[in-house]
């Protein structure tokens, strides 16, 4: 195991409890003194830090390059707009750029001919960095409208302290962003609840996730008597790292913007054991 | 004067299909005439973004001064400007003849502002 692991927390459904899994790891990892970092990469949405309460120290803007054609040296033959995969570039009587749609890859102005296209940074959003107590805090913000989430949460990561244990908030889903968070984890943890469309959500992101080669473990949240995710783990040969069962004071707290050992004890030791589970799986 | 007819089908007896970006059909019909040609728009049918971009360039590239069809988006609509090509436009489905004769009995308003609103993958 390495000293310092990344571990994505992640799910196919939103709203199965990846914050709540995310930030007590944060907490409990902090409380026994160890040095870890909580990065938040669901830059849509970021809301570890009503939980954590961090103290910013930086805000950076963070932006992606896009390309500006100068009207004068363009000779209007079209490559740019042909090698454009998003189609952020058409090719009228002159080439016409959608920055909004632009991923930033530079292959337009590789492309040209004549070096009539330069790049300029389009802002996207900031990462801003921080600390609770000795939590290290990272999270990234989008702006309103923004659809480009990759390259933020890229810009999120590239905060990561490499002395600490790195916890990734995961966005929900399979897309995109959920990629690029959880691409670089040793470990993907992948909160679940014992529902259908939790466990249909669940088995997405095990297809997305598999191919990519990642270890994975599954935290059933809200665990009732419906065992289906529990066996669709076996089957699949995934560990379950814990059930932590449905409280309705946990829901109380978290909607209070507080951490649950403060007020439940018993819950310290739920994830002081799933801790230990997700160390085996390292 | 050649003109597109964004069409759910390949002949100008079809159904319009309302929407420019991901029409089914492009058919270039010129107005003189009357021949028409049809364009199978099925790639950016599919697209996962910027369909109508794509779809503004191929009609450009056919050479249409106008485009017959019943809703532009944000972006279509700039790559149309930037062309130079009209839009005329149809609040209801018909057949292609019919939309082409009321283009041509100057029936049909032309389009000055985006009229569908942009959307993401």
């Amino acid at each position: 195991m390495k000293a310092f692991p990344a571990i994505a927390i992640a799910s196919g459904k939103g709203g199965t409890g990846k914050t709540t899994v995310a930030i007590h790891l944060a907490a409990l990892l902090a409380a026994q003194g160890r040095a870890v970092q909580y990065l938040d990469c669901d830059v849509e949405e970021p809301n570890g830090h009503l939980f954590l309460k961090p103290k910013m120290e930086r805000s950076e803007s963070v932006g992606i390059p896009v390309p500006v054609v100068d009207a004068a040296q363009c000779t209007s033959c079209g490559k740019c707009a042909e090698v454009c995969e998003f189609n952020a570039i058409a090719m009228l009587k002159k080439p016409l750029v959608f920055p909004e749609l632009c991923h930033g890859c530079g292959a337009c102005a590789l492309v040209c001919p004549v070096g009539a296209i330069r790049e300029t940074s389009r802002a996207i959003g900031v990462v801003e960095t921080g600390r609770t107590g000795t939590i290290g805090f990272a999270q990234g913000r989008l702006n309103v409208g923004e659809p480009m989430a990759p390259p933020l949460i890229r810009a999120v990561k590239a905060r990561r302290n490499p002395d600490a244990i790195a916890l990734f908030d995961s966005p929900p889903g399979t897309s995109c962003p959920v990629v690029a968070t959880v691409r670089d984890a040793d470990l993907v943890v992948l909160v679940t609840e014992p529902t259908p469309f939790g466990l249909h959500d669940l088995a997405l992101a095990v297809d997305t996730f598999r191919p990519m080669g990642k270890p994975m473990g599954v935290v059933v949240n809200r665990a009732d008597d419906d065992r289906r995710v529990q066996d669709y783990c076996q089957a699949e040969n995934l560990p379950v790292l814990a059930e932590l069962p449905d409280d309705r004071r946990v829901a109380e707290t978290y909607a209070r913007g507080e951490l649950v050992f403060d007020r439940l004890p018993e819950w310290r030791d739920r994830f002081d054991a799933l801790w230990s589970r997700i160390e085996e799986c390292l | 004067m050649k003109v597109v007819i964004t069409s759910s089908n390949k002949t100008l007896a079809d159904p319009i299909d309302m929407h420019f970006g991901r029409a089914k059909f492009f058919i270039l019909a010129d107005t003189e005439t009357g021949k028409a040609v049809v364009h199978d728009n099925a790639q950016n049918l599919h697209a996962a973004q910027g369909a109508g971009i794509q779809s503004a360039e191929t009609v450009a590239k056919l050479g249409a001064e106008v485009v017959i069809t019943g809703s532009v988006g944000p972006k279509a609509y700039k790559a149309l400007q930037a062309a130079g090509i009209k839009i005329a436009l149809l609040e209801a489905v018909c057949p292609g003849t019919e939309a082409l004769r009321r283009f041509k009995d100057k029936e049909l308003p032309v389009l000055d502002k985006p009229n569908s609103e942009g959307h993401w993958v």
